[in-house]
């Protein structure tokens, strides 16, 4: 009987056979993966320079900024903080049109259907990357150090951080267009100027509005820092109160950035959505 | 028909007396703004001048100071690595409940609200009040960036949860399993590649912000960075800008390899 149902082949075999979803090694993978992550988290706080004092009295500490803070000294606002924050809007909004006036003939040299040599995409690649690996706040050290502190500073500061993020974004929109409008133009015997207005310019307009958009949001953001190494802005204002402790004020002049940030959003999103 | 309609058909683009009138305005609010802002061209031919002066100055970029280099740089790793930590850690419940369709609408506005909060203020302000409240040091940089990822990860968490497909949340539930049992088996699944790669990008941007929150005294390789600035040892901050841009194409590059693996 039993050497009967042996020799029969057992159709449940491969339920009862163990499944595994990883091979062993994906497996061995996937454990390294967790052993360096802890690893670095152990390294980190182990070597970490922190004072346990400073982290022992920090909820009390943070609780009595908070109550200093309160209520905001709003009748600080105007003319001062007022003043400033018009003065950030401005650095942000003329820092962005600069940036677009460098990155078009960056981006236009940097697509490879527009420029044909190599060496220049190249070159043109090398300056948006730069651009970009460096802070907006590095860059803002640097023209204090050449323009002296001041609006001025902050504006080439935006400017050139946004340079990297425009130009990578209008080079790659420039590089997906459709060359058939372009090869028409061409074959009618428009020059290079009207192949780029007619042929390419419809084709990257909406790509180009939200990069815009897009980028003054971000810059808004950033500009209301920008006072704090000295170059213009509502961050001149900020860095004042803090350095009088002036915690009330403080607490005007971030009201006043966090309103500005999500007006900024709000306006931003409104307008692309009718644009797009 | 008249010889000036016979012209005007022959023209194959009209002109865009729209847009002429808008780029019109943009420079004139430009011309407006530059003078608002005191920027003059006899300013900037002063400043370009400089500039070449500031160029010279920081070459040969000064390596000898590497020490005090490698220890800032290290201190920006640090820094990185535990505000990812407990950003992601933090982020995992905030995701979970600003999803508003896990979540019922009482518990998912707040969250919403607090993390709209963490994400609109720029994190070197947020680096400056702690530096204010819990003292000079890379544990006010820790809490800026843990604010700043938190505002990041969960936002983008919680909308990845909002796309997921309900069956499977539907499937589990009606199989009688908890709630926990609910998320570990039916959400997470659908969204933990996803979840993956926002951390990752975070890990990037922390190490990013992580060299500038020494700034305002948070730690990091931003405090020597100023300082040799306030210094004019211009030679020494090219050292240290070449010494940060090597650093975060490094991790660009491994993160990127890493990106490649999971997919």
């Amino acid at each position: 009987m039993s050497a009967t149902a042996e020799a029969v082949p057992d159709p449940l075999r491969p339920l009862r056979r163990e499944w595994q979803r990883l091979t062993p090694r994906q497996r061995i993978g996937r454990w390294a993966v967790w052993l360096l992550v802890v690893a670095a988290l152990v390294w980190a706080v182990r070597s970490i320079d922190i004072i346990p004092e400073f982290l022992a009295d920090a909820p009390e500490q943070m609780a009595d900024l908070l109550v200093r803070m309160w209520p905001p000294d709003l009748a600080h606002y105007y003319p001062s903080v007022h003043a400033a924050l018009v003065e950030t809007l401005h650095i942000a909004t003329l820092g962005t049109i600069l940036s677009f006036l460098l990155a078009v003939p960056v981006a236009l040299l940097a697509a490879r259907n527009v420029c044909r040599v190599p060496a220049l995409n190249g070159l043109a690649q090398l300056v948006l990357v730069s651009s970009r690996s460096v802070n907006s706040l590095v860059w803002a050290l640097i023209f204090v150090a050449v323009f002296g502190p001041g609006a001025a500073a902050g504006t080439f500061a935006i400017a050139f951080r946004s340079v990297g993020f425009v130009g990578k974004l209008l080079a790659e929109a420039i590089e997906e267009t459709s060359p058939g409008p372009p090869e028409a133009l061409r074959a009618a015997g428009a020059p290079w100027g009207s192949v780029m207005l007619k042929g390419i310019w419809p084709q990257v307009q909406p790509a180009f509005w939200g990069v815009a958009l897009f980028r003054w949001d971000i810059n808004v953001r950033e500009s209301a820092v920008l006072g704090l190494v000295g170059a213009g802005g509502i961050g001149v204002v900020l860095d004042d109160a803090i350095n009088f402790f002036h915690w009330d004020r403080v607490a005007t002049v971030l009201l006043a950035i966090l309103a500005v940030v999500v007006i900024a959003e709000i306006l931003v999103t409104r307008i692309r959505a009718r644009l797009i | 028909m008249t010889a000036a309609s016979a012209t005007a058909a022959r023209r194959a683009f009209a002109p865009n007396w729209a847009g002429r009138a808008g780029l019109a305005a943009l420079a004139a609010y430009a011309v407006y703004a530059a003078a608002q802002l005191d920027i003059t061209w006899a300013r900037l031919m002063v400043g370009f001048g400089e500039a070449g002066r500031f160029l010279a100055r920081m070459v040969p970029p000064n390596f000898a100071r590497w020490e005090l280099l490698v220890e800032g740089l290290l201190e920006s790793l640090q820094i990185a690595i535990l505000a990812s930590a407990l950003g992601i850690l933090l982020s995992l419940p905030l995701g979970l409940m600003a999803a508003r369709n896990l979540s019922p609408w009482f518990v998912s506005a707040p969250t919403r609200a607090f993390i709209a909060l963490c994400r609109s203020l720029h994190y070197v302000i947020v680096a400056i009040l702690f530096v204010k409240a819990i003292g000079f040091g890379a544990l006010a940089g820790v809490a800026a960036l843990t604010i700043a990822s938190m505002g990041f990860i969960a936002k983008l968490f919680a909308e990845a949860i909002e796309e997921i497909s309900m069956k499977p949340v539907e499937a589990v539930r009606a199989a009688g399993a908890p709630g926990a049992s609910v998320l570990l088996y039916a959400v997470l699944p659908q969204v933990a590649l996803r979840f993956l790669g926002f951390c990752l990008y975070q890990l990037d941007s922390n190490l990013r912000n992580s060299t500038l929150v020494g700034i305002v005294g948070a730690g990091g390789i931003g405090g020597t960075l100023f300082a040799a600035f306030k210094r004019f040892d211009y030679d020494f901050v090219a050292a240290i800008l070449i010494a940060i841009i090597a650093m975060i194409f490094l991790a660009e590059l491994v993160s990127g390899r890493i990106r490649a693996a999971l997919q």
